[in-house]
């Protein structure tokens, strides 16, 4: 039956760009700004420069969040 | 008909935080069940988030949703980012929250569970959750600043300066107290040491995990990481009662001091990605875990408090914390009533990604009330035990000995009966060999909560489990801030430094860091060193320190607020400000003023220095001292204690006078003054 596979895919999809967004969500959290946005962001409005890679990305946020941004403890 | 709708809600909310309340109020003498506190906490946070946070956005601050913020204006995808408001809500509360609101409250138990429960209440909604709101409204109209700068900018240089001094002399005793919660919770405990032990390999794993098997994958390095912690929790038993292993990790106080100094240099040296971010995600995940099954413990579990209202010691005399209710209790409880810290965190990284001032409210307002909730449920953990062993835990040696026979004679002579049968049992029953003197929070928050969990969830057999799982959970949090604060303060060290001489300012200079590190180490390393060694057993003495200064802290931060708002010309609502910056800063300069010149030892720095000097200088040794050289020692660094005291009160008074100064000449001024960013429009969000 086509049809309830096609709707079971579709579901699944769905269930799969949520997980996406919640993951993206937890990243925030832990101070650790959304990729793609940041790609898009550059694209629109630097055209020229060359974006860090992912795990530059990555790394970039790790640093800035627990080496010298302002202490968080109590 | 939404009106209506919000009108019947709000109503509703009035009147269960009522019955709350009439349950306390009219069972006073007879134990209340803990879930009517919890509710009317709840009430309060609900009724003032709606009205009294609202009248500050509305009214007092004029916040505007359509003013492009920083995160709009200078948006680049990297340090300035818009934000979605419950992400960058989850983001804030996990910078704001830590060991803190675990701790205060529950010394602060030893009155009884009604002064803490109605200081952490009214602290929250007037002072601590205003503070972090007006700071970040503050620096996000000011490109998201930090608060140093912004005391500059508004204050002035000298003020700005004296700022950062003692921001830094904060973090020194922070993370010294801090540790010295550690210590208390894993001396002579080799359960707990092997599972925290254990916590550096596991984050180990995930460090290279992340880095090279699977890069950023933060969820499922997390997920493997909880599974391996509750392992080593498992595992902790057996090793525990191992022959030669159990042996091998039982430690003594100062033994695990100075595994914990090592281990501050040592984690602050390596990269980040390696240690410090993996134990950040575990520890952010367990926090959260905890927090949520401790309330769903309470609600389902309903236990009653044992411990009474109010107690005798109120007048001073208790064994937990030295001094009298005023000013003491609300130097003890600053996290989760009012945090100085926190005005670091509302002009850090928050004010850079928050999308509209319209989100101020619920991030700022609503992520302290967060943490005020958590304070309440600690402060619940601990007025469930038996009073009896609550006051075995955290009294020091010198008041109730060293065996449980004594302990118990002491402790039910205070009118808390207890039996020595009963101490050994609970000892058995969490799997330690003694929980006599374990002042510091952590462990009686542990057993009160193994108590809950284990009603809950498993009985009596998963007592000593939970109990080793709370206390993971808060040596875990505790060292990754022990982490994260040296390589903060090595920053901030350097940066100072770096106006004496140039190179020690250069933070790419290898031998610069090196020598930052280790000072930075040394200064803290010494506090928590003095703590272990302390006659009163550390806590006593350190705690009193850090609340005064965080107190101060917060003072500073509520003076720049009203400083803004008088430059705002809105002095007709300065009292939002002002009323809470008199009472921090009145309860704050007596209790400093006391911890330096009280007569009585167990309170006055200088009056405990001169008992040991002086009993020195005839010879005669007093405990837990062993030789005249300790003696002196102890004298030495109560001395040093009235210094730092003195330090954080003539700070805070110079403040004031700036302050006063500045806002008489805003008074004058017939149009605002304040230094903000221009008006820009922005797409306006809810």
């Amino acid at each position: 039956m086509p049809e309830s596979s096609g709707s079971l895919a579709g579901a699944f999809s769905r269930f799969r760009a949520l997980g996406e967004r919640g993951r993206e969500a937890w990243r925030g959290v832990f101070g650790i700004p959304d990729y793609d946005a940041y790609l898009a962001h550059l694209r629109a409005t630097h055209p020229g420069e060359t974006p860090l890679g992912r795990g530059e990305f990555f790394a970039w946020a790790l640093e800035r969040r627990h080496a010298g941004s302002g202490p968080r403890c109590c | 008909m939404n009106k209506l709708l919000s009108i019947l809600l709000w109503g509703a909310i009035a009147v269960i935080g009522g019955f709350g309340f009439a349950a306390i109020a009219l069972n006073r003498g007879e134990s209340v069940n803990a879930v009517w506190l919890v509710t009317a906490a709840l009430a309060v946070y609900f009724l003032a988030y709606r009205y009294y946070s609202m009248y500050i956005a509305a009214r007092v601050l004029g916040v505007d949703p359509r003013r492009a913020t920083p995160a709009v204006r200078h948006n680049d995808g990297m340090d300035y980012v818009p934000t979605n408001k419950w992400v960058l809500y989850g983001h804030h509360f996990a910078a704001i929250a830590g060991a803190g609101p675990l701790v205060g409250p529950v010394l602060a138990a030893q009155m009884g569970y009604l002064p803490g429960t109605l200081w952490l209440l009214a602290g929250v909604v007037l002072a601590g959750a205003v503070q972090d709101m007006i700071v970040l409204f503050v620096s996000v109209r000011r490109d998201g600043r930090s608060l140093g700068e912004m005391v500059k900018m508004e204050l002035g240089n000298v003020p700005g300066t004296l700022a950062l001094v003692g921001v830094l002399a904060i973090m020194i005793i922070i993370l010294a107290v801090l540790s010295l919660v550690v210590v208390k919770a894993l001396a002579e405990s080799p359960w707990g040491t092997f599972t925290i032990a254990a916590t550096i390999p596991i984050a180990l794993a995930m460090g290279v995990y992340m880095r090279f098997i699977r890069p950023g994958r933060v969820g499922e390095a997390s997920a493997f990481g909880v599974v391996l912690l509750l392992g080593s929790i498992w595992l902790g038993r057996a090793v525990a009662e191992h022959a030669s292993w159990g042996p091998a990790f039982t430690l003594g106080g100062t033994e695990i001091a100075w595994a914990i100094i090592i281990y501050g240099a040592v984690a602050s040296s390596l990269p980040v990605w390696l240690m410090l971010a993996p134990r950040d995600y575990l520890s952010t995940f367990l926090k959260i875990g905890t927090i949520v099954a401790l309330a769903i413990g309470i609600y389902v579990v309903a236990p009653q408090l044992r411990m009474p209202d109010v107690t005798k010691f109120i007048d001073g005399t208790g064994p937990v914390f030295s001094g009298s209710l005023f000013p003491f209790l609300f130097i003890t409880i600053a996290c989760g009533a009012v945090s100085g810290f926190h005005s670091l965190i509302s002009s850090g990284t928050t004010p850079k990604m928050i999308e509209s001032e319209g989100h101020i409210r619920m991030i700022g307002y609503g992520g302290m009330l967060t943490e005020s909730f958590v304070a309440i449920m600690a402060l619940t953990a601990a007025c469930v035990l038996d009073p009896g062993i609550y006051f075995v835990m955290n009294s020091p040696t010198a008041v109730i000995g060293t065996t449980a026979d004594k302990a118990a004679q002491v402790v039910s002579s205070w009118g808390f009966v207890i039996t020595p049968e009963i101490i050994n049992q609970t000892a058995k029953d969490i799997g330690e060999t003694t929980i006599l003197s374990r002042a510091g929070g952590a462990p009686t928050l542990a057993v009160g909560m193994a108590q809950i969990l284990a009603q809950a969830l498993g009985g009596k057999s998963m007592e000593a489990f939970w109990y080793h799982f709370a206390i993971l959970f808060e040596a875990l949090f505790i060292l990754t801030a022990v982490d994260a604060g040296t390589r903060v303060g090595r920053f901030m060290l350097q940066d100072m430094l770096g106006h004496v001489w140039a190179p020690l300012g250069n933070t790419e200079f290898l031998p610069a860091n090196v020598f930052c590190t280790g000072l930075c180490v040394s200064l803290w390393g010494y506090f928590l060193y003095q703590g272990v060694v302390d006659p009163l057993g550390g806590i006593n003495t350190l705690w009193p320190l850090f609340g005064i200064g965080n107190q101060m802290l917060a003072g500073i931060a509520l003076l720049l607020c009203t400083v803004v708002l008088m430059k705002m010309k809105r002095e007709r609502y300065v009292w939002v400000t002002l009323v809470p910056t008199a009472w921090l800063l009145v309860t704050t300069l007596t209790a400093g003023w006391q911890k330096i010149f009280h007569p009585t030892p167990a309170i006055g720095f200088i009056a405990q220095g001169r008992r040991f000097a002086e009993a020195a200088a005839n010879g005669t040794l007093i405990a837990p001292a062993k030789s005249i050289a300790e003696m002196q020692r102890v004298a030495f660094n109560n001395y040093l204690d009235a210094a730092v005291c003195g330090f954080f009160v003539v700070l805070v008074a110079a403040m004031c006078v700036y302050a006063l100064l500045i806002s008489l000449k805003a008074l004058r001024a017939a149009h605002p003054t304040v230094k903000e960013t221009p008006r820009e429009e922005g797409t306006a969000y809810a």
